[in-house]
Formats: structure tokens, C-alpha cells, sequence
């Protein structure tokens, strides 16, 4: 297949996924603002969109590898990156129709190797950096925000219940949209950057743009732009999980946990150990519903997530796998993964439509045994 | 290679000192800004309400603060 066509395809399936990771991470800065009403759903997810775009540009530091070590390098190519976009996107999808928060990093990095497993073997896939790098971390990461979570909600309610109830939930609220803010902006620097790293590395690797490259301008815009849509969009059915089945969150508790993931996230991102975004947010806003009452805490629900969590990486990486053994037969190949992926990303649009989480609905009063069923049965 | 559990401590410890610290100044701030005015409140003299609300002032600016840190190391 001509290689600028397959570049061509890479980039608009970079910018699918990108767009993806946007809807599909809005609950992580904004779910519980949205719950406490720190913020008015729309305003909400249109603070989060101007603020990611704003980290887009923020941030252009490219990565020096597409999979950070996790396969081998040398065996990925653009129809490789193809495939383990297509399993990511796919992955993110059903997730977001499951209403279940999951890492889109950890998506990305599961189709990657998967595909990367039918390009070069078992022996091209590091076990052991698969191991310190995705799964160790996946369960430290939501364990350590919880801990702190718990910790500063407990605090906060002890000292603010000498206050008049309805100024520290004013108070509390106010407090919500400056670390809501903090968190959509620090996930724009991190998450778009993540898609600017794939499309550019591609553009290098097609021998289009030189080693060492920054990316080109149009790369930063439409990566921006693509992340900020998608936030926009606001993914919904992830928001009401985080917002309203986790706990009947407080702005005390909402505050304390958009606090703790911004420590964590910017903590260890300077610190040099990246972690999972939607984990550490996860983590902290179960951390702050058990901080006021570990029984208010919906913890059936905290089981179906950590189950989409372990289910990620192999699930990404087997449609990564398939995606790649077919688009590396050719064109036509590619073409039937696209059309394929395509036709699967509408059928779940299609159904989530049957049982819709939008704007208006997001805050209504959940039943979760009852939506989950009826969002499996659609 | 294995994970690396003095980083990942560190990181636990920063983030619970900041995290704690800054809802904790905002919690003050809170009880600080509710103290009612024109009538003396528990513990504090009649200054005391101009006292806790230049307490609160000042949790806040320390809050702001550290939350200014954090916007630092975004734009960094």
C-alpha cells in the first residue's frame, strides 16, 4: 500500500482515537463539579474542551517512542500504529458505553501490542516493562489517590462542620472550579501530546519529517482540537458513573477529590512516573466518598471498573491483533478494518442512542443494577 | 527492571502534603469566612471576627499559593 495513503489513514485514526480519549476522559476533571452543581453540566464539559485545547498547545514535548519501550521498536510501522488505533478506539467505545472509566493510554498501548504481536512474534512484546510500566502501576496508582483522598475528605469534613452547612458547600463549590479547571488543563498537556507523539513519530518514521522533529503546527491544532471536540462532546454515561453512582458526592468530597488528582497527576508526572490519569481520578473520587462514609460508597460498582481496567490491555490488544493481521495483507485489508471498525463504532453509537446519558439526564438519580442491565439488554 | 518504589513513595508523600494541605487551608478559609459578623462567636473576643476573616485571607493566599505551584508545573 502506497505509503503516504497509509500515513494519511494513521493520522485520521490518530485524530478518531484522540477525539475519543477527550469524551471518554471529560469525567475525570469534571464528573463530580458536575454532580455537586460547582458547574452546570454544558458549562462544564465547554470549560473542560477550552482548557484541554489550551494544554494542547501547552505542551508539545514529543515522545521518543510510540510504546515506550513496552514492544520492539523497530517492528512498528504505520499499518502496526493503524491497527493498534483501531483497538484502542474500539476498546474506548464499548467502555464509554458501559458507562466505565478506562485508561485510553493503556488502551492505545494494548493495541499496540497486539498488533505488534502478529507483526513480529511474542518475543517483540516486553513482558517486563508491560508488567512495571502498565499493571503494577494500574493497581498502585488508584490505591495511593484513594489513600489520600480518604484522608483529606476526612479532614475537611471535621474542620468545616463548625461552618454554616450551606457556606462550606458554596464555599467548597467555588473551591471545585479552580481544581476542576487545573485537572481538564493538565489533562490536555498530557493527553493530546499523547496523539501529537503517534502522528508525528509516523510522519518521521514514513520519512516525512526528520529525526527530532517538533510537531508541525497543523499536527498541534488538529490534536487540540480533536481532544477538545471530543471533551466537548462530554461522554456522559462516564460522567453519571463517576459523579453519581460512585457516592452521593458532596462539594466537600468533590473538592478534596479533584485536589488529590491534580497532586498525583502533576506530582508524578514530574516526578518522572507518569500514571494513568483515569486511574488516579477513579481512585480519588472513591477515596473521597468513603472519606465521609465508607458505607455511602457504591463499591459493586467500584468492581465492574477495576474489571474493565484488567480487561483493557488484552482486549485492546486482541482487535489490535486482528486489525493488524488483516490491514498488513494490503490495501484492501486496511480498507476492511476501516470499514469494519467503522461499522462497529456506529452500531455502538447506534444502541447507546436506545438508553441516552446526555446533559439533562446526566444528574437524574441512578439505579445502577437497572441501567446496567438495560444498557446490555439494548 | 523492576518499578520504581522510591519514586512512586515520593510521589505519595508530595501529593498527600499538597493535596491535604491545600483542602485543609481551603476547610480554614470556609470556617474562617462563616464566622457571623456583629455578634461575638465561640471561643473569640470581639476582635475575633475580623481575626478569623484575616485567618481565612491568609489560608486562602496560601491555598492560592500552592495552587499557583501546580499551574507552574502545567505550563513548565
Amino acid at each position: 500500500m502506497d505509503v503516504t495513503l497509509m500515513v494519511v489513514v494513521v493520522v485520521v485514526t490518530a485524530l478518531i482515537f484522540d477525539f475519543t480519549n477527550g469524551f471518554h476522559d471529560t469525567a475525570n476533571a469534571m464528573a463530580t463539579s458536575i454532580a455537586t452543581g460547582a458547574f452546570r453540566p454544558k458549562t462544564a464539559v465547554a470549560i473542560a474542551a477550552c482548557l484541554n485545547l489550551t494544554g494542547a498547545f501547552l505542551s508539545v514535548e514529543v515522545a521518543k517512542t510510540i510504546s515506550g519501550g513496552l514492544v520492539d521498536e523497530t517492528l512498528i510501522n504505520p499499518v502496526v500504529v493503524f491497527a493498534g488505533l483501531v483497538g484502542a478506539i474500539l476498546w474506548n467505545l464499548v467502555t464509554w458505553f458501559l458507562g466505565l472509566p478506562s485508561s485510553s493510554s493503556h488502551a492505545l498501548f494494548g493495541g499496540l501490542i497486539g498488533a505488534t504481536w502478529v507483526a513480529g512474534g511474542i518475543g517483540a512484546i516486553n513482558f517486563n516493562a508491560v508488567l512495571n510500566k502498565i499493571v503494577l502501576p494500574a493497581v498502585l496508582a488508584p490505591v495511593v489517590a484513594a489513600l489520600i483522598a480518604v484522608t483529606a475528605t476526612y479532614l475537611a469534613f471535621r474542620v468545616s462542620a463548625r461552618a454554616e452547612p450551606g457556606r462550606v458547600s458554596r464555599g467548597f463549590q467555588l473551591g471545585q472550579r479552580v481544581s476542576a479547571s487545573m485537572l481538564a488543563l493538565a489533562h490536555g498537556t498530557n493527553d493530546a501530546q499523547k496523539t501529537m507523539g503517534v502522528i508525528t513519530l509516523t510522519l518521521i518514521t514514513a520519512g516525512m519529517l526528520a529525526p527530532g522533529s517538533a510537531p508541525p503546527f497543523w499536527v498541534v491544532l488538529s490534536a487540540g482540537m480533536a481532544i477538545g471536540l471530543g471533551t466537548y462532546m462530554g461522554g456522559w454515561r462516564i460522567i453519571r458513573t463517576l459523579g453519581r453512582r460512585v457516592s452521593d458526592i458532596h462539594p466537600t468530597q468533590g473538592f478534596s477529590a479533584e485536589t488529590t488528582s491534580a497532586a498525583v497527576i502533576l506530582s508524578s508526572t514530574h516526578l518522572g512516573l507518569p500514571l494513568s490519569t483515569t486511574q488516579v481520578c477513579t481512585g480519588s473520587i472513591f477515596g473521597a466518598g468513603a472519606g465521609r462514609r465508607m458505607a455511602a460508597v457504591h463499591w459493586g460498582v467500584a468492581g465492574r471498573i477495576v474489571l474493565a481496567w484488567s480487561f483493557t490491555l488484552p482486549s485492546a490488544a486482541v482487535v489490535g491483533a486482528a486489525a493488524s493481521w488483516l490491514a498488513e495483507t494490503g490495501a484492501v485489508g486496511v480498507a476492511v478494518v476501516a470499514v469494519t471498525g467503522a461499522a462497529l463504532a456506529s452500531g455502538i453509537y447506534v444502541v447507546s442512542r436506545r438508553n441516552a446519558v446526555t446533559a439533562a439526564n446526566v444528574n437524574d438519580i441512578p439505579q445502577p443494577s437497572a441501567d446496567l442491565a438495560a444498557d446490555l439488554a439494548a | 527492571m523492576g518499578i520504581d518504589w522510591a519514586t512512586l513513595a515520593a510521589i505519595a508523600v508530595v501529593a498527600a502534603a499538597a493535596a491535604v494541605t491545600v483542602v485543609l487551608l481551603v476547610a480554614f478559609a470556609i470556617v474562617g469566612f462563616s464566622a457571623p459578623s456583629g455578634r461575638r462567636i465561640d471561643g473569640l473576643g470581639d476582635g475575633g471576627v475580623s481575626g478569623a476573616r484575616a485567618a481565612a485571607v491568609l489560608c486562602l493566599v496560601a491555598a492560592g499559593l500552592i495552587v499557583g505551584y501546580g499551574l507552574y508545573l502545567i505550563l513548565a
